[in-house]
């Protein structure tokens, strides 16, 4: 059985006796670009890392997700500090597609480097560059322009777009959603 | 390949405290007390030329790093244990706390009440790496970055790739250092293990020959090899450890 939503359903979670989601219910669409907005602290990472199964709700459901394959842009680069550019992003797929995907991003001159060689924004581009090697069938993308240029900002965001499958972002900038052209928008109180 | 500066600075260095050593022995002038770098070398160079001596040093090194070569395994694999069951923590630490806290001597001793003399340095040079390596690699095991394990997991690496891409690569650096260091307690341990226990054939035994007989130079000597070949080992193992993180 396949869906064209992802149905979060009553979604509650605490740690340590904070409350971070409460009764949240929303329609993701298995298509295109979903834009989650929300103020610091109002649940945004929490609820991709319910959604991708890394933690357990409280309370609700999420339906929808079990067949998916994401690719993940993580709020952090999660680069192997030991090894190559390269490397990093062939972890889950080939040095073919690894290769592709670093030159879609610019980075075809670095394959070779370690992640302390890189800066702050070819990290960036490389934890990128994974996600989009991966081949997922859908994309979860938390802040994935944070140290990017416009630039590179733009060539990410259509690299990403050309991935052609769903998109879930978390950004709290207008104009990085807007790089995405037309988005859905959820928004967490 | 060192570079010719390198060797020179060695060198040099070996020659000072070949210097210092000689005119202290000068200024003791008993070679009782106080062997010269010329009598124990020329004592050395004697004792490399007789078979027994390579065979002594061979079962040595035969104990020692067999003792020390089961350490690490059995480090390694506690430390598995221990780092993924909290249960198997609590259970076994008290364990490694006995073993870190007890005087050496006091092992050589019931060790020579349940084993017999030639494997006594074997079970020590094992029961003073095994804390040291458990210790070291389980700390690194539990300090591995699980953002990076969560990562591994979601990108599709099986527990096995997992293992080998993330835990491997990340409890590498501590491990060996951990195996350096270690090999240097469990050659100290073992041969003053062979002192205690006497196995005929062993560095150890003569050591103590030499001190019975009251021969200095024997006892300079006999020390002398112990130092060339712990440090040929660790020579040899830092070489192949730079390998090993070279390939991994």
């Amino acid at each position: 059985m396949t869906y064209d939503v992802i149905s979060v359903k009553n979604l509650s979670k605490s740690f340590g006796g904070h409350i971070v989601l409460k009764n949240f219910s929303a329609q993701i669409p298995l298509c295109g670009v979903t834009v989650i907005r929300g103020a610091s602290g109002a649940g945004k990472t929490t609820l991709f890392r319910l959604l991708l199964g890394l933690e357990k709700p409280d309370a609700g459901e999420i339906v929808g997700m079990k067949k998916r394959i994401p690719a993940v842009v993580f709020q952090e680069d999660r680069l192997l500090p030991w090894t190559t550019a390269l490397d990093n992003v062939a972890i889950g797929s080939n040095e073919a597609r690894a290769e592709a995907a670093l030159s879609r991003l610019g980075l075809c001159e670095s394959t070779c480097q370690l992640p302390r060689e890189l800066s702050g924004g070819m990290k960036r581009r490389v934890a990128i560059a994974r996600a989009l090697a991966y081949g997922g069938d859908i994309l979860f993308l938390d802040e994935p322009f944070t140290g990017l240029d416009e630039e590179n900002k733009r060539i990410a965001a259509n690299a990403l777009l050309s991935a052609n499958v769903p998109i879930l972002v978390i950004t709290h900038d207008d104009a990085e959603a807007e790089l995405f052209g037309e988005y859905c928008e959820i928004v967490i109180d | 390949m060192p570079s010719k500066r390198k060797l020179l600075q060695t060198a040099l260095i070996a020659l000072t405290y070949l210097a210092i050593w000689e005119a202290v022995s000068l200024l003791v002038g008993k070679e009782l007390l106080l062997p010269s770098p010329l009598s124990t070398l020329s004592r050395l160079a004697v004792l490399l030329t007789k078979g027994d001596s390579w065979l002594y040093a061979g079962l040595t090194l035969l104990r020692i790093m067999s003792g020390y070569l089961l350490g690490v395994l059995a480090g390694v694999l506690l430390a598995v244990l221990t780092a993924r069951s909290r249960f198997a923590e609590a259970l076994l630490s008290p364990l490694r706390a006995i073993v870190k806290a007890s005087p050496v001597t006091s092992f050589i001793l019931l060790a020579l009440l349940w084993l017999s003399s030639d494997l006594v340095p074997l079970f020590i040079s094992f029961l003073m790496v095994v804390p040291m390596v458990w210790t070291a690699t389980a700390e690194a095991i539990i300090q591995t970055d699980p953002r990076l394990v969560e990562m591994g997991k979601l990108f599709g690496l099986s527990r096995r790739q997992v293992v080998r891409k993330i835990y491997i690569p990340s409890v590498l650096p501590q491990f060996l250092a951990v195996c350096t260091t270690s090999l240097g307690f469990a050659w100290k341990s073992g041969v003053a293990a062979e002192i205690i226990a006497l196995p005929q054939k062993s560095i150890g035994f003569m050591l103590y020959q030499s001190k019975l007989r009251i021969e200095t130079v024997d006892l300079f000597a006999w020390t002398l090899m112990i130092v060339a070949l712990s440090m040929l080992l660790e020579w040899l193992l830092v070489r192949s450890m730079r390998r090993i993180r070279h390939d991994v």
